[in-house]
């Protein structure tokens, strides 16, 4: 059984007995009881007569998971995902908050189209805040009305999909974004650089002779906004990195006390280039001296291995991975875009780019937990406590809190299957594989955003 | 012309157990399937010598699905296909077609419904063969993707080497060109290692990078070091749009730096012979008289591709 809840519904009364909580905010990890009424971390004792009760041993409490960036592909692409479908997938996968990306048909350029998503999304399953367009259309010239928009309550803008290519214009972005006070979201691809290529350059792309974007095709990017955010005073978060080199660059800005942010697609933590080959380790059970892999042709060239930025080599996806342990990295994102299989299972270079994220993004984190990469702690904090923050929402588990709470069974394993997601679209190489963690209750300010296979209250 | 039956020799179609459905690239094949598939195209060779005509791909439809221009190569494959029996048919796969909203996998399908049970693939995708694996229940011989694979080049280069060297085992290949953006050479580099040669690459940075890591290959930028004492030369074809910022400054430092002479061919062994998978560009990779030098064995390559093309089409068919 399971169920999807909407964040206008009322708040549920819960009392969660026995559970592992592990809430970075507070640095706690213990196995407490945890009750929630009213919209809100309750003490126990407050809680009304009638409350439900579960049991929660051998499950994990954490806060709700905030993805800071994900295309919910509506307006335009309903096919893809809609706003209803992409809030449920996220809150399937223990999201509670999701950021929406501009680049839909048309773009989110303007105070009322930022409106029109966010009264699709007064229902939903899970919290939708918005990323505005950078510049009109995202064609990289023309700014956007930062102020009319930040007053809807916008938490940044980007043109993501796409760098803003010209320097001036970056640099007036910036200066402006300053006097408002919200960050210029920025992918960063130099695209004269990365144009036409869609592989990082390396073995992997030789062995399959497809074209390949170096990695300072991202780190002259990050290099830039650096320098303009030491000029124009205004914040930089770079999304989805995916190279040691641009990582190297954002772990020097914040030292030297920058307002650098920056985050990393589970996707880039955990795979690999050689994915485009067929391989399905995770990049740290691939051993450092890997041999070129051996095309699998029921996997090689597959369009679902097909990722803007392209997935990188297993030394990237570690040294991303270090940076997530000593808090380079300020969250994990998942850079979740649904693509429908006419516009996956074409050609590779034809491919979209893109994956889905939202409902694996958790499962990851976790394997990379039990690999010994990260500590739960670090997991937690850069899927939930860190972005939270980024955006402005805070998560913690402690009495008077907001009740943004997940609750998960991470030793459960679940089959990564079509059917197994709510997301209306399924490009993910994930796919057929079985991974551990299931997320058994998601609660969005106290409201039930999903419940699943939870004693006492299926 | 003979009618000849399916030879009872121990090569070949006759017999069973040609381990693969398709031919996607030469990489998955045991050095003992690369022998037993050149030794069966030097029977077709022999075959075709003799005006003997093997019908052994009788009833058998080929499809020449070519969504690349090409000419050598469909031209040999059809040949190859008559000559064994087979019914050829050109199937409509122009690049167009992805334009006009039909899908590769989509025209293969149909293809495939429509009785055509081997299809010869050309594509400007690297990989396109692949995913034709997975969309369609057609045997599929790629005749060359994007810059990934062109096996059957690279088999009958080996058979071409194989001629004029013997053993291929312990010798060493110098591969001079634009092998970032080759087929010829990547399949070329899987073949050539897996029969024990090594391989030196030659040519300008941004045409060689990425193969270090490859086992018994080496990476030069200066000719004289590749060629020196060489049991034989490949040459590519350089694609003459790429011109400056495409790897080299200009065609005409091209040439200075590595096209192929008669002078810099005498740092390889005596005698070494030089390949060219064609067509030539003469001036800019090699001289005409190079090309037309005793050591060329660029007409060979032409007879034995033919060969070789009767050779895997009955191989994925037996």
């Amino acid at each position: 059984m399971s169920r999807f809840g909407s964040i206008a519904a009322e708040p549920v009364s819960l009392l969660l007995r026995g559970a592992r909580v592990v809430d970075p905010a507070a640095g706690t990890d213990d196995v407490a009881d945890l009750a929630v009424h009213g919209g809100l971390v309750v003490d126990a004792a407050d809680l009304p007569s009638g409350a439900v009760e579960v049991n929660g041993a051998g499950l994990l409490a954490i806060p709700g998971l905030c993805d800071l960036h994900a295309h919910l592909r509506e307006p335009g692409d309903e096919a893809s995902e809609t706003v209803a479908s992409a809030c449920r997938a996220a809150a399937h996968g223990g999201y509670t908050t999701v950021c929406a990306m501009p680049n839909t048909l048309p773009p989110l350029d303007e105070a009322a189209r930022v409106a029109y998503v966010q009264r699709l999304a007064a229902e939903a399953s899970c919290r939708v805040r918005v990323v505005a367009a950078a510049t009109r259309g995202r064609a990289g010239e023309a700014q956007t009305d930062v102020g009319e928009l930040a007053e809807l309550g916008i938490v940044g803008v980007s043109d993501d999909g796409a760098a803003i290519a010209s320097p001036r214009v970056a640099r007036s972005v910036m200066a402006y974004l300053a006097s408002v006070g919200l960050p210029l979201i920025e992918h960063a691809e130099e695209p004269s650089l990365a144009g036409g290529a869609v592989m990082r350059s390396g073995a992997i792309a030789t062995r399959l002779g497809l074209a390949a974007w170096p990695s300072s095709a991202e780190a002259t990017i990050v290099q830039r906004d650096i320098e303009l955010a030491l000029e124009t005073g205004a914040r930089v978060h770079f999304t989805h990195l995916s190279t040691a080199a641009a990582l190297a660059e954002v772990r020097r800005a914040k030292r030297d006390g920058l307002p650098v942010t920056c985050d990393v697609t589970p996707h880039h933590l955990a795979m690999t280039d050689s994915w485009v080959a067929g391989e399905r380790r995770f990049a740290w059970d691939i051993p450092l001296d890997a041999d070129l892999p051996r095309l699998d042709p029921e996997r090689a060239y597959h369009g679902s291995t097909r990722l803007n930025p392209p997935l990188a080599g297993r030394g990237d996806a570690l040294a991303l991975m270090a940076g997530v342990a000593d808090g380079t990295v300020d969250a994990i994102a998942t850079d979740h875009a649904p693509h429908p299989p006419e516009r996956k299972l074409v050609e590779f270079d034809r491919a979209a780019p893109g994956i889905i994220g939202l409902e694996t993004a958790l499962s990851l984190g976790l394997a990379a937990v039990r690999a010994g990469c990260l500590s739960l702690d670090a997991l937690v904090g850069a899927m939930a406590t860190r972005p939270a923050k980024l955006i402005g929402e805070e998560r913690s588990l402690a009495v008077g809190a907001r009740a943004d709470v997940t609750v998960l069974d991470p030793d459960a394993t679940w089959a990564v299957e079509r059917e197994a997601l709510a997301s209306a679209s399924a490009n993910t190489p994930l796919l057929g594989m079985e991974l551990a963690g299931v997320v058994r209750l998601t609660l969005a300010g106290g409201r039930l955003a999903y419940v699943g296979g939870l004693d006492g209250l299926d | 012309m003979v009618q000849t039956a399916i030879p009872s020799t121990t090569s070949g179609a006759a017999t069973p157990g040609w381990p693969h459905r398709h031919l996607l690239d030469v990489d998955v094949l045991t050095v003992d399937e690369v022998v037993r598939c050149l030794d069966l195209a030097a029977e077709m060779r022999a075959l075709r010598a003799a005006g003997e005509r093997p019908d052994w791909l009788a009833g058998e439809v080929v499809g020449l699905a070519f969504a690349e221009p090409s000419t050598r190569t469909r031209v040999s494959f059809e040949i190859a296909a008559a000559a064994l029996g087979a019914q050829v048919v050109e199937l409509p796969i122009e690049a167009s077609s992805v334009t006009k909203g039909e899908s590769l996998a989509d025209t293969l399908r149909t293809m495939e419904l429509t009785g055509v049970g081997t299809i010869v693939l050309r594509h400007a995708s690297s990989g396109a063969p692949y995913l034709a694996t997975r969309s369609c229940g057609s045997r599929i011989m790629n005749a060359g993707d994007g810059t990934h694979a062109h096996p059957t080049q690279a088999l009958l280069d080996a058979l071409t080497l194989r001629d004029a060297l013997g053993e291929l085992s312990g010798r060493t290949v110098a591969i001079v060109g634009d092998i970032g953006h080759s087929r010829v050479a990547r399949s070329n580099l899987h073949l050539l290692t897996a029969l024990g040669a090594s391989v030196r690459l030659c040519g300008p940075p941004d045409w060689t990078g990425g193969f270090r890591t490859w086992r018994g290959v080496s990476v030069h930028h200066r000719l004289e070091d590749a060629l020196d004492g060489v049991d034989a030369v490949m040459a590519l074809r350089v694609q003459l749009e790429r011109r400056a910022g495409g790897g080299v400054p200009s065609l005409r430092e091209y040439g200075r730096r590595w096209g192929l002479t008669e002078d810099r061919m005498a740092l390889a062994r005596p005698g070494a012979p030089l390949l060219h998978p064609g067509p030539t560009n003469e001036g800019v990779e090699l001289t005409a008289s190079l090309a037309a030098s005793s050591r060329s064995l660029i007409g060979s390559q032409v007879e034995n591709g033919v060969a070789v093309r009767m050779a895997v089409l009955s191989l994925l068919a037996a």
